[in-house]
C-alpha cells in the first residue's frame, strides 16, 4: 500500500519533470532506471536541432551492448560482438592498404573536425582527422600524446610489414572492435570519418619503414 | 596594484590561450602561470561581483537575492554550494546550484526565465551574471566537504540517471564520459584526464568549480564544462540546465562526496 502511494508520488514527479513524457510513462508503468534514463538524456536537447545532429545520440548494437554492460561483455558476447563488427569492413575500391605515409603522418595528427552545436562548432569543411596523437604516442618528435591507448612508436619496427600486418592495421583503424570488443579507440572507417583511402595512408605511417613512427 | 595585476594576467592569458595551450603546450608553463596567479585568481573579482548582484534590488520586483533559499534556507550560503545539486520541495525538482540560481531570479526578481539564462556563460565583451553569482555561491563552500548523500528518492534516481549517461556510448567516435574519466593516470593529448569514478578522482574534478579557465580567459561553471565535455564526444550539446547535465552532477557529486572544496579554483 505505501509503495503504492510511493511509486505515484514518485510517477507524479516523474511526470513534473518530463511533461512531454507523459505518454511514454503511461505505457510502461515498470519503466526501470535505464529507459527513464534514456528519456531523461533524449529530452535534453534543444527541439530546433538539425536532425542529423540528433542522430549522433542514436546507439547501434555494439554501443548499446558496450553501454549496458559498461565495456566489459561477458565472454560470448564480446565474441558476437567481434564477429559483426569485422563483417562491417570495407576497403579501397582498388584493394591497395597502404596509401603514403606523409600524407597518413598529417591525418594522424589533426584533432578537429565533427564538433557540432551553438557555442563552438567547427566552421563546415573543416579537416577531420584520425586524432590518433590524443591516445597514443606515434612520432618520437611529438611529444604532446595521449595515454588512453598504448604506444605505437615503432609499430612497424617490431611488428613489421608483412601483408598480414598491413591487413591488421587497415581492419584496426576501420573497425577497432572488430578485434576488441568495447574498446575505447574510435571505429574510424565504420562511421566514414576516415575514408578507405585515408585510412591506408594511416596504414603506411604506421608501418611503413620510412614514418617517423619507425625511422626515429 | 590590481591593475597591474589585472594587465600582467591579460599578457600571460594571451600568451597562452589558444591554439598552443588547445593542444596541451607543456606543464611547466601552466605550473609558472599557477605561481603567477598564487595571489590573486581572476576569479575573486567575479565572486566580489557576485556578491553585489545577490545583495543588490534588481528585476522587475525590485528585490536583491538574498531571501534566495540554496537548500539550507532562506539566505544562508555558507556550505550551500557543497551540498547541491539537492531535491527542493517548493519546485519539486532536483536543482543544481545553478538552475537554483535562475530559479531565484525568476521567482523573487521577476525576470522570465529567457532573461536570467539568457547570458549564461560569457564571451569576450558579454558578461555573465550567472557565472559571478555562482562563483560568489560556491566561494561560500571554500573549505567545505562536499555531501550529497542522494538520500531523498527523487535524489537517488537522478544519481542513477547519471550514472547511465555516464557509460552511454554514442556518436561517431564512440565516446562516453567514461572513456575518457573512467580510468586512473591517463591523458589526452597532455589534458590529464582523472577517474571521476572514484572519490579522490571525482573529488579532483568537482571541487574547484567555478573555476578560472586559463585556456578560456574566462570563469568556467559546472554546467558550462560538462556541456562542453558533450562538444568534446561530438554529441549535440544538452539545453543550459537540463536534466541530464544535473543528473551527471548528482552522480559526480555523490561520489565525490567526503572530499574538501577549493572554490574558486584555476585550471588549464
Ligand atoms: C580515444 C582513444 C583512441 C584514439 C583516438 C585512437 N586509439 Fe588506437 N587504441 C586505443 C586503445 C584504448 C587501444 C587498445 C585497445 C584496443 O586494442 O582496442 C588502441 C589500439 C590501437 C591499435 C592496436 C595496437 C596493437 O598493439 O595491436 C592500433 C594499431 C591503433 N590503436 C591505431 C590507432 C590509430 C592509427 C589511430 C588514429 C586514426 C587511433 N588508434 C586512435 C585508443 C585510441
Ligand atoms: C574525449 C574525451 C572526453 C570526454 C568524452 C569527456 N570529457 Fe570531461 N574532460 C575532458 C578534458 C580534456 C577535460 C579537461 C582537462 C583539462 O583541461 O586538463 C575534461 C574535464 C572534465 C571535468 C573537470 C575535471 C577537472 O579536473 O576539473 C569534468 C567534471 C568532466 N570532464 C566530466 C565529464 C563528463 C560527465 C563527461 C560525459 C558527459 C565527459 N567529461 C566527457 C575530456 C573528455
Amino acid at each position: 500500500m505505501t509503495r503504492t502511494i510511493a511509486r505515484l508520488a514518485l510517477a507524479a514527479a516523474g511526470l513534473a519533470l518530463l511533461p512531454g513524457l507523459a505518454q511514454a510513462q503511461k505505457n510502461a508503468p515498470h519503466n526501470d532506471i535505464a529507459a527513464q534514463a534514456e528519456q531523461v538524456f533524449r529530452s535534453s536537447f534543444r527541439a530546433d536541432n538539425p536532425k542529423y545532429w540528433m542522430t549522433r545520440l542514436d546507439q547501434d548494437e555494439a554501443m548499446r551492448l558496450c553501454s549496458q554492460y559498461r565495456d566489459n561483455p561477458p565472454p560470448k558476447m564480446r565474441a558476437q560482438i567481434e564477429k559483426a563488427q569485422m563483417a562491417t569492413i570495407r576497403y579501397p575500391v582498388e584493394g591497395k592498404l597502404i596509401g603514403d605515409w606523409k600524407e597518413g603522418e598529417k591525418l594522424a595528427a589533426v584533432g578537429t573536425g565533427g564538433h557540432i552545436g551553438f557555442i563552438q562548432p567547427d566552421p563546415p569543411g573543416r579537416l577531420r582527422g584520425g586524432n590518433c596523437y590524443a591516445c597514443h604516442q606515434l612520432a618520437k618528435k611529438e611529444v604532446a600524446y595521449g595515454t588512453i591507448g598504448p604506444s605505437l612508436q615503432h609499430f612497424g619496427k617490431l611488428r613489421g610489414n608483412s601483408d598480414e600486418i598491413i591487413k591488421y592495421t587497415y581492419d584496426k583503424i576501420y573497425n577497432s572492435n572488430a578485434f576488441s570488443a568495447c574498446t575505447n579507440m574510435p571505429r574510424f572507417g565504420l562511421h566514414s570519418w576516415l575514408t578507405p583511402e585515408q585510412i591506408s595512408h594511416i596504414v603506411a605511417f604506421l608501418v611503413d619503414p620510412e614514418s617517423p613512427v619507425n625511422k626515429d | 596594484m590590481h591593475s597591474i595585476v589585472q594587465a600582467a594576467l591579460a599578457a600571460a592569458t594571451v600568451g597562452l590561450a589558444g591554439a598552443a595551450l588547445a593542444q596541451g603546450s607543456t606543464m611547466d608553463e601552466i605550473a609558472k602561470y599557477r605561481e603567477m596567479l598564487a595571489d590573486g585568481n581572476p576569479a575573486e573579482l567575479l565572486e566580489a561581483k557576485g556578491e553585489e548582484l545577490w545583495k543588490k534590488a534588481r528585476g522587475p520586483k525590485n528585490a536583491s537575492l538574498e531571501q534566495c533559499d540554496m537548500g539550507l534556507g532562506p539566505g544562508k550560503l555558507e556550505g550551500a554550494y557543497a551540498q547541491l545539486p539537492r531535491y527542493f520541495a517548493d519546485t519539486k525538482k532536483v536543482m543544481d546550484a545553478e538552475s537554483r540560481v535562475v530559479h531565484c531570479m525568476v521567482s523573487l526578481q521577476g525576470f522570465t526565465q529567457e532573461e536570467a539564462t539568457k547570458n549564461w556563460f560569457s564571451k569576450p565583451g558579454r558578461d555573465s551574471d550567472i557565472e559571478a553569482l555562482v562563483t560568489y555561491i560556491g566561494a561560500r563552500s571554500n573549505g567545505e566537504k562536499i555531501n550529497v548523500p542522494a538520500r531523498h528518492p527523487e535524489e537517488a534516481r537522478m544519481a542513477k540517471i547519471g550514472e547511465h549517461i555516464f557509460y552511454r556510448r554514442s556518436g561517431p567516435q564512440d565516446f562516453s564520459c567514461a572513456i575518457c574519466h573512467g580510468q586512473e593516470g591517463k591523458r589526452i593529448r597532455l589534458q590529464e584526464l582523472g577517474n571521476l569514478t572514484t572519490q579522490a578522482g571525482a573529488g579532483t574534478a568537482m571541487g574547484n568549480w567555478p573555476s578560472y579557465r586559463v585556456s578560456q580567459g574566462a570563469v568556467w561553471t559546472m554546467q558550462r564544462r560538462l556541456i562542453d565535455c558533450m562538444r568534446q564526444a561530438r554529441w549535440p550539446e544538452p539545453k543550459y540546465l537540463s536534466d541530464s547535465v544535473i543528473a551527471l552532477e548528482v552522480f559526480l557529486q555523490k561520489t565525490a562526496s567526503g572530499t574538501v572544496m577549493q572554490t574558486p579554483g584555476i585550471k588549464r
